[in-house]
């Protein structure tokens, strides 16, 4: 059993399309939606938790890669810019996982991307605006 | 027993001054007492790094020519204060660039301010100067674009009214919708509890009763060297203290000042607090020179000795009614959770713990090397606990 949290770019012409239903039906796949924008005639974004076997998580992610739909690992969506976090811990108060949490000893802020679901709420509750969203 | 600054100050030149964190002093007291420590240590260095509003830039511009009076003038868009002479300009941390939605899409975002000018400029960065005047005939010079960087500019000092607050509120909200405050989100229902000090490495809870912190006492400000320039505005030592005299509520600040073309952007950073503003985070570190036990006994309480209080900022804190929920201490907000009114509450600080401490540790460096002397203050901030003669 495997758990991965993927981010799938949807193109134009597939965003009217029933895509993803089939991986629950064909693949035997779990999934949970995390985060969509999905408006019609643009571009579509999916941010989704997938769960099941690995084997049948490898066929699912190929037959959306077949469909036209770009695969991203999730742990690309929110990323910190090093060179402008502060490690005050203002993002503490929002962030729901625990994925940004206070290091007792060197009190730096860790960020867990694991645990990360790209709520973005740390975006802009960031005062130097270290936490950024990269597709 | 009893030191003074200028013997402290040959051992510096010397290199044999014993430089200690305030953290550090902790420890040492601990183990060996205060009697043995306040004869073997000569600096307690501090330090703290969060979000200061009241900061801003003196900025001198040098006259273009033909020369102008300015009536007006932005730098990167963000309106400075032009009613002093010619072309000098104060430009404050919180104003916000021309045509910023402010918070008219609730909360707003408050991307680039006078705190983000002032980042740019230190960090060497090109900078946009717009000036406008009505014209003189002494300063006929109507209309002035540059691309400006810190180097460019005669002058360009740090200058901050009010910096360093000994102590602050802890910020909650008992109200059911979410908050957006200069002291970050506050969740509903006492979702969070958010604070802003370096408790325990804080420059002025190490010295409570300003004994040796006063106008002209030479700190690090914002990477560089800066002074203590006077009281900051808002300077209030009368509030309920601990038995060790460490106030309980917000109390001392500092008004301080450095030439801005020493400092570095690590210490010196544009903050957007969402849905309030923008302002500037500074980094102080402030010594403290070991005259005497009692400088020492001061210096090494614990986060567990300095209390805070819980201050409600959906009706209290607006309204101004003063009252506290409660107090906690640094040593319970730092553990991540605190209790207040029966609740567990997690809290989130706004102050950089590790970067006060990174502070307070290239102060001691300073120190150590010779490079940084202390300096006599002419005069001590107001502080009636002391001025009565009670120490504690």
């Amino acid at each position: 059993m495997i758990r991965r949290k993927v981010v799938l770019h949807f193109p134009r012409e597939k965003v009217d399309k029933p895509i993803v239903s089939k991986l629950v039906r064909d693949y035997g796949l779990d999934f949970n939606i995390l985060k969509a924008s999905i408006t019609p005639r643009e571009e579509g974004l999916l941010v989704m938790e997938i769960t099941g076997e690995e084997k049948d998580y490898q066929r699912g992610l190929e037959y959306l890669e077949n469909c036209g739909v770009r695969v991203q690992p999730l742990s690309q969506d929110v990323a910190r810019n090093e060179d402008r976090c502060t490690h005050c811990g203002a993002c503490l108060a929002v962030c729901p996982t625990r994925a940004l949490y206070m290091d007792s000893e060197s009190m730096q802020v860790i960020f867990d991307r694991e645990e990360c679901v790209a709520c973005e709420l740390c975006v802009k509750v960031c005062p130097p605006r270290a936490m950024e969203i990269r597709y | 027993m009893g030191k003074t600054i200028q013997e402290i100050n040959e051992r510096i030149k010397s290199g044999k001054a014993v430089v200690v964190t305030a953290e550090e002093i902790i420890d040492l007291v601990r183990e060996k007492g205060v009697e043995k420590v306040a004869r073997r240590v000569d600096v307690i260095t501090t330090g703290t790094f969060g979000p200061m509003c009241s900061s801003g830039a003196l900025i001198n511009l040098g006259h273009p020519k033909p020369r102008m009076k300015i009536h007006r003038a932005w730098l990167n868009d963000v309106p400075a204060y032009c009613g002093i002479a010619a072309v000098d300009l104060y430009l404050g941390a919180t104003e916000m660039a021309e045509h910023d939605p402010l918070n008219e899409v609730f909360p707003g975002e408050f991307r680039y301010g006078g705190g983000h000018v002032i980042e740019d400029l230190v960090a060497g960065k090109k900078v946009r100067l717009r000036a406008e005047s009505y014209g003189t005939d002494c300063y006929p010079l109507r209309k002035w674009e540059a691309e400006i960087t810190i180097h460019d500019l005669p002058d360009a000092r740090l200058f901050n009214p009010r910096n360093a607050y000994q102590n602050y509120n802890v910020a909650v909200n008992l109200s059911d919708r979410v908050l957006y405050t200069y002291m970050g989100v506050l969740r509903p229902n006492l979702g969070n509890a958010n604070y802003c000090s370096a408790g325990q490495l804080s420059p002025l809870l190490n010295d409570p009763l300003f004994r040796t912190i006063g106008v002209g006492t030479r700190i690090f400000l914002g990477g560089g060297i800066g002074y203590v320039v006077d009281r900051g505005t808002q300077h209030n030592p009368d509030v309920p203290r601990t038995k060790s005299g460490h106030p309980k509520r917000p109390s001392g600040t500092l008004a301080v000042m450095g030439d801005l073309k020493g400092m570095s952007p690590r210490y010196l950073v544009g903050y957007s607090m969402l849905g309030y503003g923008a302002t500037l985070a500074v980094g102080i570190g402030v010594p403290i020179p070991v005259l005497d036990e009692e400088v020492v006994e001061a210096a090494a309480v614990s986060d567990s000795d300095l209390y805070a209080p819980v201050v409600d900022y959906s009706v209290d804190y607006p309204q101004g009614t003063g009252r506290v929920l409660g107090e906690v201490s640094y040593a319970q907000l730092r553990s991540g959770e605190v209790e207040i009114l029966g609740k567990r509450v997690p809290t989130a600080s706004l102050s950089s713990y590790s970067r006060a401490r990174e502070i307070a540790c290239l102060l001691k460096e300073w120190i150590q090397s010779g490079r940084f002397l202390l300096t006599e203050p002419v005069e001590l901030l107001p502080c009636p606990v002391r001025e009565r003669g009670g120490g504690k």
